[in-house]
């Protein structure tokens, strides 16, 4: 049998799924012995053992200063702006993308200049956005809008002129007026269109964030990341690396279950990642 | 073709070009209420580009539609119903709630969208043409889950929900097997002789615009120019009644069949594949 024929079992899939991460860890982790074996005091590249101690520390134990579990607030205050960056995004890429794709009028108006907007590097902003907003979260949130949302909103407007043309005639052989064809064809058919958009956009949303936050911020994670990097504290760095990766991962699946649950006619044909 | 007292419908030197190239040239027609016109022609000819116009999808470079001696409206209402080849259904909506939506769309100006009773009611007035479909077990399927034979029933019921005077057909059955073809003109058939309504059909099935249709319309071009093949549009080149099955008509499918093909065979520099039928601007 060919090999593109050949599909593996249910519990095949999820061992060759985690080989790759096992993978990754070993390397590391003789890596990192070889390492400690030369200079026990090694920063570089500090054991598992060190890294789950510094990881405790951060959750679990109230900082000295604070007295916060500074993981927690790091986390909250991060995912607080994040949240916040994407559903004004979402929300905007739901009212302009519908907007421009559906109403020639203001296609001819609007896709131009966001197709433009869309091309300024966003990080180039931030130090408007700091001059204009101050230091504060709202310069934050403002950078992840500007960075996300342009291309939010270009392909909700495409996700809108790819609808069949057919779909829209017959809507309209049916009696519809513009705006119930908005609320009960072109909605419906462009939310599972912006989950993925939504899931595209979290991943530079994520670099945005924490480049704002490294540059001015007192909490946060990618605060927390520059911060100990003044002293070398990988130990502290890369937990925080895969804290960061599995919080993305958990926002993206959460998101594709809930449009497989919301949009279940949309997830009937193909299997799609 | 006698003169129709109250023509249903009446194109008037119609012509259609994209770009200043002719696709359709100088189309009259008169229709009288309650036929059936089965629409063939070769690929390209302008016959789905002739169904648009009659839809209100496109419209006319010069000359006239009139409907009940009214010009059509600019774009598509529901006096004309449409069923496409495909992409005829709403794929988010199972087939009961795209049976109810035209219901829903009267009945819920702002939301578009009926509840609690209004909407048991609405869906109790579709039993009748569910069944008739033969969709009723499968009414909260989605459209991915039907065949492409149920797909097209469903179509053609949601279509004839608003009760058209016109019924615009462009290949609905162009996809589907031959036996389930024959189950579809019968049900075709059927709800044209109850409902009474105009149809227009474009299909490249001679031997089915025979058997549906009391009018066969063949679209062609007359005109030719062998240096410049797109010089002239197409118009109609043949019109024959079908009404009475009793007396043979005076041509027959294969007549019309080599009729459509002859142009191929006048120019044979014109050597490009045929175009698709979904030809656009």
């Amino acid at each position: 049998m060919r090999i593109i024929n050949r599909r593996p079992s249910r519990l095949l899939t999820l061992a060759l799924g985690l080989v790759p991460f096992i993978a990754t860890i070993l390397v590391y982790a003789v890596a990192s012995h070889y390492r400690r074996l030369e200079n026990p005091a090694d920063k570089l590249l500090p054991s598992l053992d060190s890294m789950g101690q510094a990881f405790w520390r951060m959750a679990a134990v109230p900082d000295r200063r604070s007295g916060d579990l500074l993981l927690w607030v790091d986390t909250f205050d991060s995912l607080w702006r994040l949240g916040t960056g994407m559903a004004v995004s979402t929300l905007l890429a739901l009212i302009l993308g519908i907007s421009i794709g559906f109403i020639p009028h203001i296609r001819s108006a609007l896709a131009p200049y966001i197709a433009t907007f869309s091309l300024i590097p966003p990080i180039t902003i931030l130090p408007i956005l700091f001059i204009t907003f101050g230091l504060g979260e709202v310069s934050k949130i403002a950078l992840i809008v500007i960075g996300t949302a342009p291309i939010m909103v270009r392909s909700t407007a495409q996700a809108v002129l790819d609808i069949p043309r057919e779909m829209i005639i017959k809507a309209e052989t049916l009696g519809a007026s513009v705006w119930q064809m908005v609320t009960r064809l072109v909605l419906p058919q462009v939310l599972p269109k912006l989950i993925t958009a939504l899931r595209l956009g979290l991943v530079p949303a994520w670099i945005f964030l924490i480049s704002a936050e490294a540059i001015a911020s007192t909490t946060g994670l990618g605060y927390r990341i520059f911060l100990v990097r003044r002293y070398l504290a990988m130990d502290v760095i890369l937990p925080y690396v895969v804290w960061i990766t599995l919080l993305a991962f958990l926002l993206d699946r959460l998101l594709l279950l809930l449009s497989r649950r919301a949009f279940r006619w949309n997830h009937l044909g193909s299997d799609a990642l | 073709m006698s003169i129709v007292a109250t023509p249903k419908l009446s194109v008037q030197g119609l012509t259609k070009s994209y770009d200043g190239t002719p696709v359709l040239e100088r189309v009259d027609l008169l229709v009288e209420d309650g036929s059936f016109c089965t629409i063939v022609g070769a690929s390209g000819c302008g016959k789905s580009t002739f169904l648009r116009m009659l839809l209100s999808q496109e419209l006319p470079t010069r000359g006239q539609i009139l409907l009940d001696g009214a010009p059509l409206p600019d774009e598509p209402t529901p006096d004309r119903g449409i069923v496409f080849q495909k992409y005829s259904v709403f794929s988010h909506l199972t087939v009961a709630e795209n049976l109810i939506l035209a219901a829903e769309f009267a009945g819920a100006p702002l939301s578009g969208r009926l509840f609690g009773k209004s909407r048991r009611r609405a869906k109790d007035d579709i039993d009748e043409i569910l069944d008739r479909i033969g969709l009723k077990a499968a009414a909260d399927r989605y459209p991915v889950q039907l065949s492409g034979g149920m797909q097209q029933r469903l179509a053609i019921a949601q279509a004839l929900i608003k009760k058209p005077n016109i019924l615009l057909l462009d290949e609905p059955f162009g996809a589907l097997d031959p036996g389930i073809r024959v189950d579809m003109h019968e049900l075709l058939l059927g709800l044209w002789k109850d409902l009474g309504m105009t149809i227009f059909m474009v299909t490249h099935d001679i031997h089915e615009a025979f058997k549906l249709g009391t009018r066969l319309l063949v679209f062609d071009k007359v005109r030719h120019d062998p240096q410049a093949p797109d010089a002239y549009g197409a118009t109609i080149t043949y019109d024959l009644p079908l009404s009475s099955p009793e007396t043979a008509p005076e041509k027959l499918p294969e007549d019309i069949a080599g009729a459509i093909r002859q142009p191929a065979q006048n120019t044979p520099q014109k050597t490009q594949t045929p175009k698709t039928y979904e030809e656009r601007p």
